[in-house]
């Protein structure tokens, strides 16, 4: 009883807070000078379609390199807490054995497609990753005793974190800033082969991701 | 926009209302996820200014005139980072669920009392 | 001002899924509802200018943590059984 009272002046302490903020808040008609000068700076510096690309690649690339270690973290958490254990097998229905078999490619490529457009359309390497991860779980619905070659994934995910990292001091060496994208020409506004390093970078952490994921995904339905 | 702003907030009091009230460890972690919610959609309505479009630069924006006419990029790219983030606390936070299920075989947080005084 | 509409339907739906999945008593349908409110995020997202983040969100926020969710439900259910 005394709990829920708590809870209860919690909630209308809170409300209170919540309210006054709302009530008092007003929109803004303008960019602020930063976002001004992230969108000016994407397409003069950077000739990258997508303003919220080059900032997660390039102006803000520590946060992002911070962002996947988070991730490999929380997998390495996951792995450590749930380790393997064997449980009874079960068989997918016919529908969704056949037709994963050819939609699995699809899935793929389409994630493929997201994080190397990354810098044109909307999507990136975090989106790309993610559908990859699903391709793989539709596999793993589709035929329960799968096995996934566990020694490829952590190389895939090592290594493209490592060419991450290697990417970010080549711009060292260059003398132009850590994980710069003019470390190769900038080429022309909108075409695919544009923005620098940017699509290397995004396919990257595409690939990281994906691979990360799987790798949760794979740890939690324990077989 | 004001009412996406309210939505947020409601969802926000809705998520920690619940991971307050209640006793089983799975609906805790579902409050958890409805509150990451709605404080995603609290930074993105932050970011809206009225009549403009995606920040994308394609042919339907003036390059020229770009300043003028995307909406905030930065709360995108922050709220982009919170949701992996999210994502990366939420099947930590549900492995921590199972292992403590391993332990006693309950998921009421009332059996967990080892840290009360 | 039809984003306007859209967006108060599409956020009176959320608020009460999200009551709807506290209370629920079945597990798996509280899941549910709650992938649901993360699906219906990804189009207000939309319209308040930002396909990036709405992509996220519908493939991680709506996916991906449902499955999790469920293959945590799953394990501590099928560990019910076995007792």
């Amino acid at each position: 009883m005394i709990k829920k009272i708590f809870v209860i002046l919690t909630m209308i302490g809170l409300i209170m807070m919540l309210s006054s903020l709302v009530l008092n808040f007003e929109f803004v008609e303008q960019l602020n000078d930063l976002s001004a000068d992230y969108v000016t700076g994407s397409i003069e510096d950077l000739k990258s379609q997508n303003v919220v690309t080059s900032v997660i690649v390039t102006y803000r690339g520590l946060d992002t390199l911070g962002e996947v270690t988070v991730l490999f973290l929380a997998t390495a958490g996951i792995g450590f807490l749930l380790g393997k254990r064997k449980g009874k097998k079960r068989v997918a229905s016919e529908l969704l054995q056949t037709s994963s078999s050819f939609l699995v490619a699809l899935i793929i490529l389409l994630g493929v497609y997201i994080f190397s457009h990354g810098h044109l359309t909307p999507g990136g390497g975090f989106q790309g990753g993610v559908v990859i991860a699903n391709a793989f779980l539709l596999l793993i619905l589709s035929d329960a005793s799968i096995k996934f070659n566990h020694t490829i994934l952590q190389l895939v995910e090592s290594l493209s974190g490592a060419f991450y990292v290697i990417v970010g001091i080549i711009g060292l060496v260059l003398t132009i800033g850590f994980l710069n994208a003019k470390i190769i020409p900038l080429g022309e506004f909108g075409r695919l082969i544009s923005a620098g390093a940017i699509p290397i970078i995004y396919s990257l952490i595409g690939l990281k991701v994906g691979s990360e994921l799987t790798n949760i995904i794979d740890t939690m339905r324990g077989e | 926009m004001i009412f996406a702003l309210i939505l947020g907030f409601a969802l926000l009091v809705i998520g920690i209302y619940g991971m307050l009230s209640q006793r089983n460890l799975i609906k805790i972690v579902i409050g958890f996820s409805i509150a990451d919610t709605g404080i995603h959609i609290i930074i993105v309505s932050i970011g809206y200014l009225r009549n403009r479009t995606a920040p994308i630069l394609n042919s339907a924006v003036n390059l020229k005139n770009a300043v003028n006419e995307v909406v905030d990029p930065i709360p995108s790219v922050l709220v982009l980072t919170a949701i992996v983030i999210g994502l990366a606390v939420t099947a930590l936070m549900l492995s921590f669920v199972v292992e403590l299920y391993k332990k006693k075989q309950s998921l009421s947080i009332d059996d967990y009392q080892e840290l009360k005084w | 001002m039809i984003s306007v509409i859209i967006v108060v339907i599409l956020g009176i739906i959320m608020m009460v899924a999200g009551v709807v999945a506290l209370h629920l008593k079945n597990l798996l349908a509280a899941i549910i509802t709650a992938g649901a409110i993360s699906l219906l995020a990804s189009v207000i997202y939309l319209i308040l200018g930002s396909p990036d983040v709405a992509m996220t969100e519908a493939s991680i926020g709506s996916g991906l943590t449902t499955i999790i969710f469920l293959y945590a439900l799953n394990k501590v259910k099928k560990e019910d059984k076995n007792d």
